[in-house]
């Protein structure tokens, strides 16, 4: 198989997270995807894949390719993303997710809306689970069920001051089994080398995207074959020719 | 200043690990959930009230020189955590209380009360 270059975030929130923008439907963001020339996004709301769906159908098959994501809230309050080939296994992953979420019931007001669309924008319904809080799931945990669904775990936006691995607890545990560290757009590739324990994992850029005008703004380039989780995981690890480059826009 | 083990024994707070250690004296007290606060802002003999279980608030502990760690909220430490504090000689303490009223009452107790 040759190997090509793709362009990829991944890690978009859509209309379905509570902070996410209500523009943030499936058309829209599959519109400006194709703009910025972007070959894969994850679909990656806050402890659900309800959008995935909606997303995927409206990308069909022009694109770009949608990867199943999640962008999970642990015990800790460090938000892990998840990212699958398939549909089918980031909701077995929600299903989990949802028997282990904090109880109460989202408010529209406080809290922002949790709409699920379809891929022509409609709104197909509310979801009323408290998606902003945390689960009771531990960071081990999380990335143990991502890897048992054959999933990338990533830690998302470690250079944050909140809800990173590194805000939460300090440093990366031992022997936690992350695919890759994620950096925020505004984050600096070089300071986060040099967090604690972070010298031994791959790097990627996603812009974490909450509203249309959010993404394109960093990107990461895998040289891979296809954009499947197995060969991004071959990217991760430098091995047989695939790797992955980060990048981000020059003003 | 006051000795862990007093304190331990005054706010009835359970031992989970590192018994043979609560001799350390206890100069103040620091509050927080955020492991990098911890390191950024605490100080050496501080005791220090969490609800975080992971096992990276040993090594957090031992880095600072903190005296003891108490997990708060009726919370159990992860078994990981315990392990470590056993080995690590970091006094690891548990208790019902919130951290506001467990702070309450330290403070009550003149730890970390200033004149």
């Amino acid at each position: 198989m040759s190997l090509c270059v793709f362009k990829a975030d991944l890690h978009l929130h859509t209309c379905l997270s509570p902070c996410g923008e209500l523009e943030m439907t499936p058309m829209k963001i599959v519109e400006r995807c194709r703009r910025e020339k972007l070959d894969t996004v994850a679909v990656s709301d806050h402890n659900s894949a309800k959008n995935v769906a909606g997303v995927s159908a409206a990308a069909g098959d022009e694109g770009p390719r949608i990867l199943a994501g999640m962008e999970v809230s642990t015990a800790e309050e460090v938000h892990i993303l998840a990212l699958f080939d398939r549909a089918a296994e980031v909701l077995t992953l929600q299903d989990t997710v949802y028997n282990h979420l904090l109880p109460g019931r989202n408010d529209d007001e406080l809290f922002g809306m949790q709409v699920v669309a379809n891929e022509n924008d409609e709104v197909e319904y509310f979801e009323y689970r408290l998606l902003i809080g945390g689960t009771t799931l531990t960071v081990e945990e999380v990335v143990g069920h991502i890897h048992a669904l054959n999933g990338l775990a990533v830690a998302s936006h470690v250079d944050r001051g909140s809800y990173s691995l590194i805000s939460q607890l300090g440093f990366i545990p031992e022997g936690l089994a992350l695919d890759a560290l994620e950096v925020s757009p505004r984050g600096d590739l070089e300071e986060v080398k040099k967090l604690p324990g972070a010298a031994d994992f791959p790097l990627i850029r996603s812009s974490d995207a909450h509203r249309l005008d959010d993404i394109g703004r960093v990107w990461t380039e895998w040289t891979v074959a296809e954009m499947t989780t197995a060969e991004m995981r071959l990217a991760l690890k430098n091995q047989e020719g695939r790797k992955v480059v980060s990048r981000m826009k020059t003003a | 200043m006051m000795k862990l083990a007093d304190i331990v024994e005054k706010l009835k707070l359970s031992v989970e690990a590192a018994a043979g250690k609560l001799d350390a004296e206890v100069e103040n007290g620091y509050v927080s959930d955020m492991l990098s606060d911890v390191i950024a802002n605490s100080r050496k003999g501080d005791l220090w009230l969490t609800l975080q279980v992971h096992e990276n608030t040993v090594a957090v502990a031992t880095l600072k020189e903190l005296a003891g760690i108490v997990i708060i909220g009726g919370k159990q430490p992860a078994d990981q955590t315990r392990e470590k504090a056993e080995k690590e000689g970091v006094p690891l303490l548990a208790s019902d209380l919130s951290a506001y009223e467990l702070a309450g009452r330290l403070y009550n107790l003149g730890v970390g009360r200033k004149g």
